[in-house]
């Protein structure tokens, strides 16, 4: 188990790592650096600088070395807390981002469990009626699910939503609450406008679930200890959510792993339809303005956030299945 | 005694068939499997028509698709009315700008006054018919219009150009780049897939991790990172073949493990260990026993990649970090529906919505129907 966990450890920092070089690509892969796009700033606003300043500025940020050793004064200022200036809102990067990465955690970790309490009992009923018209239904459901993009459903639901409602379905706050700081009353409108962008955001990953659920459930309910149980004499009930479903659940529960990087992905271009305060938008306008270091800064966040999201994950699984904590002996 | 003479013929029936079965190449057996999968074949056929229209796109559009016309923007779309007083006699109604008394804007409205007859093979915008040579010949198109007059079967928008033939065109690059893209991430996927496979080790060990690692990250802020760090000044083209790098080089994973699945699966199994024994050398041991076995798993695979790449695309052409216009894809015409005040006033402009959602169901039952007929032993 402590094998188990510390080899799950190494790999989420190998992945950090990765994200990390990833990130410092995509920072310097727009032609000029730094220095560069700071001075066109500057020239925009109309104040100017000398090429010998110029030429300090470059020493300072280490620019004229090679780019490992450019890599490695990065990562450490990041490690310090310190993502650089934003170009184009004029503030330090942590400050612009502020709690628009906690937002769209919050989304994310909304949609996953909505994810989990939908495609659990649709997968049972889904699997004890096989072949019923609520499984028929379901299994509809589940095809649009999986075939309609989540920006096209936000993009439909908006349309929807304004058309016969007359309403704005989206944001995550209302009005009053959008600038005001934090408190039980702003968590509370948070809580009421998070179903909606949650469930945009599930709905692929449900109807995948429900799939995969369905299908183990069916293989395990056909074995011989399910009908031992019976002619037992176990009702239907027990008989079913004392064994099957157990057994069914793992194959289940390790998707997860794979289901959160994924909602995270969507939750970014879902903001952008439902004008979430999230880092989306954020992101798109800083990859526009070629902003790099704020856009750095949300790629590698959103990476590391994940990797620990991913990790927190694993762990439930090695809690719900016995077989992957005993793996490592 | 009699008994047996009336089972007799019965029992040579079934062995006919079982025969049938027992002869049956893996092909005909992977065959008779999936057409018993009815949504499959259903699948296949749409995907077929799909990449017919893509083929044929510039015959079966009835406007150029890329004509502007500020005065004809936001025209809602146009029915096509098949029968008039004189009997069969399929026409649209020209349109005519009518002034609001109150808000000034001139709107377009149908002028049933006037009608403009459609007719099949009418003569439109010429263009050259897959690169052989130049025509003006469309499936269907209105006859005797005034000059720059039209039919919008699906309306406009904003820019005033058709939305039925820019959706037809946008067909051909939605498709090819899923295809290029997947085409591309199987190279990627068998290659990888396959030496982890085969050679197990460090080397399965370090591919396996690196793909941990790739499905461990969130997908669509590095293809964004990666698309807006194209240069602005490439090409239409440029731009396409970059989308699609980008594309595959994230999504070769889920085919890397497969293949390398059924690598280790097969390399344990009697046959492949026979052909060592007598002495095949590794490169024909592969192509000629193991490949066989598993093509079917690989194209069922690539099947299931593709929605994947399509939807990709979409997004990433939707946000305006994948092409750029005057290249035309699903993802593209989208993107105008992003306001909803604009989507409100012309809700048509969602119609891209339609075909996306086809092609990716069909691409998902056929990749299922295929992975089922995989196994023609199963």
């Amino acid at each position: 188990m402590v094998i188990y966990l510390l080899r799950r450890l190494g790999l989420a920092l190998i992945t950090c790592v990765f994200i990390s070089i990833f990130t410092f690509v995509i920072i310097r892969l727009p032609p000029g650096d730094f220095v560069d796009a700071y001075i066109a700033n500057l020239a925009a606003s109309g104040s100017t600088i000398s090429v010998e300043q110029a030429e300090a500025m470059r020493h300072e940020y280490g620019l004229d070395r090679p780019a490992f050793v450019q890599y490695w004064l990065w990562i450490g200022r990041v490690l310090d807390g310190d993502f650089g200036v934003s170009m184009v809102w004029r503030r330090p990067v942590t400050e612009v981002i502020g709690d628009r990465l906690w937002l769209t955690m919050a989304v994310s970790v909304a949609a996953l469990f909505l994810t989990w309490i939908l495609a659990l009992p649709i997968g049972i009923y889904s699997a004890m009626r096989q072949y019923s018209i609520g499984d028929y239904i379901f299994t509809t459901l589940g095809f649009i699910g999986l075939a309609v993009p989540n920006f096209l459903l936000a993009l439909i639901l908006m349309y929807l939503g304004f058309r016969y409602l007359g309403l704005n379905v989206g944001g995550l706050f209302s009005a009053e609450y959008a600038q005001a700081p934090w408190s039980l009353g702003r968590a509370w409108d948070l809580a009421k406008h998070l179903p909606l962008p949650a469930a945009v955001l599930a709905l692929a990953g449900t109807a995948q679930l429900i799939r995969i659920m369905r299908a183990n459930l069916l293989d395990e309910l056909r074995k011989p200890y399910v009908i031992t149980a019976r002619a037992k004499g176990l009702t239907e009930r027990r008989t079913v959510l004392k064994y099957p479903v157990r057994a069914a659940l793992n194959p289940f529960a390790s998707s997860l792993a794979y289901l959160f990087p994924y909602l995270v992905s969507g939750s970014i271009i879902v903001s952008l339809v439902l004008g979430l305060p999230t880092v989306g938008p954020l992101l798109l306008q800083a990859l526009v303005a070629q902003d790099m270091f704020l856009a750095g800064a949300i790629v590698l966040l959103l990476g590391v956030m994940t990797v620990i999201g991913t990790l927190i994950s694993d762990m439930l699984l090695m809690w719900i299945d016995p077989r992957i904590r005993l793996e490592g002996r | 005694m009699s008994a047996a003479i009336e089972a007799g013929p019965v029992d040579l029936a079934a062995s006919a068939a079982e025969n049938r079965f027992a002869q049956a190449t893996q092909l005909q057996l992977t065959w008779w499997r999936f057409r018993r999968h009815k949504l499959a074949v259903i699948s296949l056929v749409v995907i077929v028509l799909f990449y017919g229209v893509a083929i044929f796109a510039d015959f079966l559009a009835s406007t150029d698709p890329h004509a502007t016309d500020a005065r004809r923007s936001f025209i809602p779309p146009q029915g096509i009315h098949l029968f008039d007083e004189s009997g069969f006699n399929p026409h649209v109604y020209g349109l005519k700008g009518v002034r609001d008394t109150r808000t000034f804007k001139v709107s377009y409205q149908p002028d049933p006054a006037r009608k403009l007859p459609v007719r099949l093979f009418a003569r439109g915008y010429s263009y050259s018919f897959l690169g052989l040579f130049e025509t003006d010949i469309h499936l269907f198109g209105i006859e005797g219009g005034r000059p720059g007059e039209s039919m919008f079967l699906l309306g406009t928008d904003q820019l005033g150009r058709d939305l039925y033939s820019r959706m037809i065109v946008a067909t051909r690059v939605s498709l090819t780049i899923g295809l290029a893209g997947v085409l591309l991430s199987l190279f990627l996927g068998v290659l990888l897939g396959g030496l982890s496979g085969l050679y197990g080790g460090w080397v399965d060990l370090v591919i396996q991790r690196v793909i941990e690692v790739l499905r461990s990250v969130p997908t669509i802020p590095l293809w964004m990172g990666l698309a807006a760090a194209l240069p602005r000044t490439w090409s239409v083209t440029e731009v396409y073949f970059a989308i699609t790098v980008i594309i595959s080089l994230i999504g070769w994973t889920d085919l890397a493990r497969v293949v390398r699945g059924r690598f280790l699966a097969l390399r344990e199994e009697d046959f492949v260990v026979a052909a060592e024994l007598s002495g095949a050398r590794q490169g024909r041991i592969i192509f000629r026993h193991m490949l066989p076995s598993f093509a079917s798993h690989i194209i069922a695979a690539t099947t299931l990649a593709l929605p994947a790449m399509i939807i990709s695309e979409t997004s990433l052409s939707f946000l305006g970090l994948g092409l750029r216009p005057p290249a035309v894809s699903w993802g593209i015409l989208l993107q105008d529906a992003q306001n909803i005040q604009v989507l409100a006033g012309a809700p048509w402009l969602l119609a891209a919505a339609v075909p996306v959602t086809l092609v990716i169901l069909a691409f998902n039952f056929l990749g299922d129907g295929l992975r089922d007929a995989a196994d023609p032993y199963g």
